[in-house]
């Protein structure tokens, strides 16, 4: 199949362990620290928006694809990188507009999906 | 067993007999689930580019895909026994983000619509949005200083 022959097996290898390696990096967090996971959440795509910023996640996306952009680090590095490049084109505006248009699409999808969800799922019964 | 007497005896004593810290074995959990679920997202991202989609495009197909399958899992219960086994493996990729909306969506559905879905579907996320975007306008802002 052509698909699988457009593969890039070592694109997937790295980004395998990179993406791993984030993951361990929040792992640590979880069990070194008394962090909730929601401020494990909100340091990972703080984080990713000042790599972003300042420039170096684009050679960790470079280096390992979806490795990088699929933990949230990525998520908040597409922020940056949405602000800037708005900011550059469209000024001030461009600063507020950047960001979230960059990830509506996850934003939205999370949203629409989750509302989907309730409708459709059942509360779980706590067990006391 | 000699009796134990003060607190620093005590504290060493449950240090001994509290299984051995299975930071280890979290970590390797989380390493190949969270290397797993990229994975998956490198092979959609690259499906996307076989049928033509630039790598923006791409990566937000990859995001709502991922979202989506977070998602239904959630609804299923069955993402929170991949969270009970793979901790920051699941937690850090975007699935983690969808989790943490779908999951008190569901939860609090008793208490209505509106207020119960719509309001409680942020109570992690929320916080997430508001700093993430918050810096994005700061760094927005910045560059400006710098064109």
């Amino acid at each position: 199949m052509d698909f699988l022959q457009s593969i890039d097996w070592m694109l997937l290898l790295r980004c395998f362990i990179v993406g791993g390696l984030i993951c361990i990096v929040g792992q640590i967090l979880i069990d070194k620290t008394k962090l909730t996971s929601a401020r494990i959440l909100v340091i990972f795509v703080t984080t990713g928006v000042i790599l972003g910023a300042v420039g170096i996640y684009k050679y960790v996306i470079d280096f390992a694809g979806c490795g990088a952009t699929v933990p949230l680090l990525g998520f908040g590095a597409n922020l940056a990188k949405g602000a800037i490049t708005e900011a550059q084109t469209s000024g001030l505006l461009g600063a507020f507009i950047g960001g979230v248009k960059a990830s509506a699409g996850g934003i939205a999808a999370a949203i629409f999906f989750g509302y989907i969800a309730s409708l459709l799922a059942k509360p779980k019964i706590k067990k006391q | 067993m000699k009796s134990i007497e003060t607190k620093q005896e005590y504290l060493d004593y449950v240090d001994k007999k509290s299984p051995n810290s299975p930071i280890l074995r979290n970590c390797f959990n989380a390493f190949w689930v969270g290397g797993l679920i990229c994975s998956i997202g490198q092979l959609i991202f690259d499906f996307c580019q076989y049928k033509g989609l630039d790598d923006t495009m791409s990566s937000t197909v990859v995001s709502i895909i991922l979202i989506g399958i977070a998602a239904l899992l959630t609804a299923l219960n069955i993402f929170n026994k991949i969270g009970k086994f793979a901790g920051a493996g699941s937690l850090v990729p975007i699935t983690g983000f969808a989790n943490s909306i779908v999951s008190p969506a569901i939860e609090y559905k008793s208490e209505g619509y509106v207020m119960g879905v719509g309001g409680k579907m942020f109570t992690v996320a929320g916080p997430v949005l508001v700093f993430g975007i918050s810096t994005s306008v700061i760094v927005g802002i910045i560059t400006l200083f710098f064109i």
